[in-house]
């Protein structure tokens, strides 16, 4: 059961080998042990869990079971679930309990999944490490000296270390690939407004995207199969007919352009994953791809602007969290201003208080025109580039973070470091276009590398059906971290 | 521009975050680096070019004007930090 | 030298939908504490605003009364700041690029119009309300109004006295409750304004203006300005100067007084909010909302005194809310008369006499008045018929009122049909001429008082019920003679 991808899964449970209670049990158990060791839990809660997998089992026995029916999923504490604690990593809501579920909880919900945590995080999914969480840092499942990467790191780790067969996370500058590329998994993001964000909390709402984790693409797809869907209640849900992203999964890939970033592979990767991507390419021209040299000449702008426009919309949506309604209030103070100021030291960490910071400062009069506008011009452009790559190519091909897993605390004291590793992922945020991340090697440290996909808008069938195929003919996929 | 210790405070104020001396002073730090990674924006010439907000060109749908929402406060105010007679407590607001 | 008062207006117009302007919650005023305050309202972490289409489509509704553009694109900012009746830390309204762009609404001010320019009307979110009762030094919050739906009216600084701005307000007041967008109801705050006053020296720039708030009757408006007028103009006048703050009226003491909370050097931060795509209203919406919407008062005033000839005087009265317009056409079309400017001067004289003294007097509003429009018409067809004079239409209008019946019923009742028997009038005009041979002299001297005090005998003579044209017409005819 260990190394069972979804699919096998629900075989297994639709052939009644195996219930949903001793599926729940054996993922419950293995989170207590090394779930604890990696840290990549906030919360887990074996009486809802088994509860709801009870319920799966009646579900599965009267023939009404679905694709996810009786599965465990972790998802990550960013999403709003009700009655589980829902922290988002942050003191701020150490003690929150969520009076409702999120649209995706909901979804799942529905399909019978089971939840069998709520996975760590970055602080208001703020940072590329993991090191950001009120609850400790993640570690990699790799090498537990490393981090798993951010912001979506403990959905990662569990996936990877097998705590759970499939996992949700965000993606607001590549919470979801970055991890998954540092953690040996797949992770997808789709276009901006496939996935509802009602019930996701609000880290930078125009780039901020639900998606999948899962051991492989065709998970992702039965996985996206659940989460996508129009929600009236987010203003920014695409209102598009259903689609099965699982649809496209055995098309050949002869023919196929690959559009190859001039930018992506100019410098700043690694040299041990520059040598797995060559080598993912070459195995991309065996199945009959032509690679295609494309152009984004203002990525390269993509972290500066990221870095305006997030931290702005982020210091206005970490407004809320004020002390008065719900979540943290600090134990003294004097006035109500006294209040707020203290409340919000205390309860929010440094690099949440810092990104407040930098999106107060951008938002302020006088630098507003120089740093905001400026910044949403520049995003213009970049997505501009993509549309313009996307006329000479079907996909886009290129690492997904210039190196692998680093050393807890190697890069938390420098942010500009730090924010630097998100280079390859962020251009896709600010375009709205779907990517995701697939392992394809490993380091000379046995790391995982990831490589990235970038899809054109709504082409996540497409992208999947090009990942599948590399899975069919190649099995990093299905290694495992050793001693789990 | 570069960040000096009054910008700190006066956003630090803004965005009501309690920040002592000694923070200020780190916090400048951090931020004098991060606002050079973002003054290479001003390199690429941008005019012309229309600000964007949003990925998709859409435009807003709308809701019909229906009452759809039931009283939940009492759930609501079981997470609340003060609550007397149905009201969230702050300290008192002068105007 | 003389100073001139400038004067502009905000306007926050609560608008009459169900639920509120980005969540399913009710605006019902006066429900229990936080009982209408959903998880959008009060800004639980992963919700999001949905609009609500009633509430543009009222906009456009304001928009198309004033003679405004209607932003065929609008956009939805984020105005940043904490306190604890803002749940979410920032309100969502429009800052630059508003629904509703330019206008104008024309007032009469005394018996002068006046046109006042409109700058914008936006939409926006009202914030809950701090109850300020104590709590062990604390204040409460409840967030029942956040998020109901506003539109703010911005005028040019137009205004140039109390007295205007008075005008104007009122004017809004009763066109935003006409083309119903708003329930107009001050007490319960549906609609406040805030002025923006500055005085100068002719010809000068504008001065530094202040904003006085919580002017939540047009009495206090017109008082509060002409507070801050003579503030600004003694305190320039003794060498000071006026500094740009929020000040807050003071019934109490009639005084304005700086709001010191206001002065925190606010920097609003406003950006458009993400998670709010552009509105977009198209041609054919607006003029959907055109096909549907009544004709404005100002429409009505045209028609009232250039098609039935009423005095500008009446045209206004009956145009002050849809109810009295509405009130007066239905009477009209009842009346069922030939002669329309005849039987609408009778009607206008009666609503605007005793109609509108006898709903003053016992606080009924027209709606509820127990003459309704159909009755009404019954009495005014007499009284173009000649059967009744004014003092008798006053006392069967009594009648009516008191539920005695219908016109003619209490006509019949009480005998009261007006003598226009040009005999019997003369001869009783003979008997009061044979009889007030002094005032009869008095008038022949050039005393006109004197002929009123004979038409007095002639009516007292026949108990009122003689028809006053016919007996001005024989007094003056005989007196001649």
């Amino acid at each position: 059961m260990l190394n069972f991808t979804l699919k096998q899964l629900t075989t297994e449970l639709a052939a009644k080998r195996v219930s949903s209670v001793e599926v729940a049990e054996f993922f419950l158990k293995r989170i207590n042990t090394l779930g604890k060791t990696l840290n990549a839990f906030i919360s887990v809660d074996a009486e809802k869990t088994l509860t709801a997998a009870q319920a799966a089992d009646r579900l599965i026995a009267a023939g009404k079971a679905g694709p996810l029916t009786g599965v465990p999923v972790a998802h990550k504490d960013i999403f709003c679930a009700k009655g589980w604690l829902t922290t988002c990593g942050s003191k701020m809501l150490a003690n929150f309990r969520a009076p409702y579920d999120a649209h995706v909880i909901e979804q799942f919900n529905a399909a019978g999944a089971v939840t069998v945590g709520k996975t760590n995080m970055d602080e208001f999914a703020m940072g590329s490490s993991n090191e950001t969480s009120f609850f400790g840092p993640v570690r990699n499942p790799w090498n537990t000296q490393t981090v798993p990467g951010g912001s979506s790191g403990g959905s990662a780790a569990a996936v990877a270390a097998r705590l759970a067969p499939v996992a949700t996370g965000t993606d607001t500058g590549g919470s979801i690939r970055q991890p998954a590329a540092l953690t040996g998994i797949c992770g997808l993001k789709p276009t901006y407004g496939v996935v509802s964000r009602y019930g996701m909390i609000a880290f930078a709402s125009s780039l901020d995207q639900a998606g999948p984790f899962a051991k492989t693409a065709e998970d992702l797809g039965i996985m996206l199969n659940a989460m996508a869907g129009f929600d009236p209640r987010d203003s920014t849900s695409l209102e598009r007919a259903r689609e099965d992203y699982t649809r496209d999964l055995e098309k050949p890939l002869a023919g196929l352009r690959v559009g190859l970033p001039r930018e992506f592979f100019a410098e700043g990767m690694s040299p041990d994953v520059a040598k797995a991507i060559d080598e993912a390419i070459a195995q991309y021209r065996k199945l009959g791809c032509t690679m295609v040299e494309v152009s984004l000449p203002n990525m390269k702008l993509s972290v500066p602007v990221y870095y305006v426009l997030a931290p702005a919309e982020a210091s206005s949506n970490l407004s809320r969290f004020d002390g008065v309604r719900y979540g943290y209030r600090a134990p003294e103070y004097g006035d109500l201003s006294d209040m707020y100021k203290k409340s919000r030291a205390q309860g929010f960490g440094a690099e949440v208080k810092r990104r407040i910071l930098i999106g107060t400062y951008v938002l302020s009069h006088g630098y507003y025109d120089a740093y905001y506008i400026k910044a949403q011009k520049l995003r213009r452009l970049i997505a501009q580039d993509f549309v313009a790559a996307f006329k000479q190519c079907d996909v886009i091909l290129g690492p997904t973070s210039p190196g692998t897993a680093f050393k807890i605390g190697e890069k938390s004291g420098d942010p500009v470091q730090m924010y630097l590793s998100d280079i390859y992922t962020i251009a896709v945020n600010l375009a709205g276009l779907p990517g995701m991340s697939l392992p394809c090697g490993f380091d000379r440290a046995n790391l995982p590398v990831g490589m990235q996909l970038i899809g054109d808008y709504f082409g996540e069938a497409k992208m999947l059906n090009v990942a599948h195929q590399y899975q069919l003919a190649t099995d990093w996929h299905m290694r495992m971290p050793q001693g789990i | 521009m570069s960040l000096i210790l009054d910008d700190v405070n006066r956003i630090a104020h803004l965005a009501r975050i309690e920040v002592d001396a000694k923070e200020a002073e780190q916090v400048l730090g951090h931020l004098s680096g991060i606002f050079a990674l973002i003054g290479e924006m001003q390199a690429v010439d941008t005019a012309g070019v229309a600000p964007m907000s949003h990925a998709q060109d859409l435009m807003l749908r709308l809701r019909d004007d229906a009452v759809t929402e039931a009283d939940q406060h009492a759930a609501f105010q079981a997470i609340a930090p003060q609550v007397e007679a149905d009201l969230y407590l702050v300290p008192k607001v002068i105007e | 030298m003389k100073w001139e008062v400038v004067i502009g207006l905000e306007t926050h117009a609560q608008l009459s939908t169900r639920s509120k302007i980005f969540s399913g919650s009710s605006t019902a005023f006066g429900a229990s504490p936080n009982s209408q305050a959903s998880a959008v309202d009060i800004a639980l972490p992963g919700v999001l605003p949905v609009l609500n289409r009633g509430a543009v489509e009222r906009a456009i509704r304001f928009g198309l009364a004033v003679g405004a553009t209607i932003s065929p694109r609008s956009i939805f900012a984020r105005k940043n700041y904490f306190y604890p009746d803002l749940p979410k830390g920032y309100q969502i309204s429009q800052y630059e690029l508003p629904v509703v762009q330019g206008g104008s609404l024309t007032v009469m001010v005394g018996d002068v119009e006046k046109t006042v320019r409109l700058t914008r009307a936006h939409l926006e979110e009202d914030a809950g309300k701090s109850l300020h009762e104590d709590f062990r030094g604390m204040s409460g919050i409840d967030l029942n109004r956040a998020g109901t739906p506003l539109l703010e009216i911005v005028t040019e600084p137009d205004m140039a006295s109390a007295e205007e701005a008075v005008a104007y307000a009122k004017a809004l007041h009763a066109l935003v409750q006409w083309i119903g967008i708003c329930d107009g109801n001050m007490q319960e705050g549906s609609f406040r304004c805030d002025a923006n006053v500055s005085i100068r020296r002719p010809g000068e720039p504008l001065g530094t203006r202040c904003e006085i708030k919580n002017l939540n009757s047009f009495n206090f408006m017109e008082k509060a300005i002409q507070y801050e007028v003579r503030r600004q103009t003694e305190l320039i006048e003794d060498g000071g100067r006026v500094v740009q703050e929020t000040r807050l009226y003071d019934p109490d003491r009639d005084e304005t007084r700086s709001m010191r909370s206001k002065e925190d050097a606010m920097d609003y931060r406003y950006f458009p909010d993400p998670d709010l795509l552009p509105l977009e209203i198209t041609p054919q919406w607006i003029a959907q909302v055109k096909a549907e919407m009544r004709e404005l008062p100002g429409t009505k005033r045209g028609l009232y005194l250039t098609g039935y000839g009423l005095s500008a005087y009446d045209a206004q009265l009956l145009t002050q809310s849809f109810e009295w317009s509405d009130y007066f056409e239905t009477a009209l079309a009842a009346c069922g008369l030939a002669d329309k400017a005849a039987a609408a001067k009778q009607i206008a004289n009666l609503m605007t006499g005793e109609l509108a003294a006898t709903l003053n007097r016992s606080e009924t509003e027209i709606t509820d008045a127990p003459v309704k429009p159909g009755a009404l018409a019954g009495l005014v067809r007499k009284c173009v018929d000649g059967t009744l004079n004014n003092k008798m239409a006053k006392e069967v209008f009594a009648a009516m009122w008191a539920g005695e019946g219908d016109a003619d019923a209490i006509i019949e009742q009480r005998g009261l049909k007006q003598i226009s028997d040009s005999g019997e009038i003369e001869k009783i005009v003979d008997q009061v001429l044979a009889a007030n041979a002094k005032s009869v002299e008095e008038f022949r001297a050039g005393k006109e008082k004197a002929f009123n005090a004979l038409v007095g005998q002639v009516m007292k003579a026949t108990k009122g019920k003689a028809n006053p044209t016919q007996v001005n017409d024989l007094l003056k005819k005989k007196l001649a003679g």
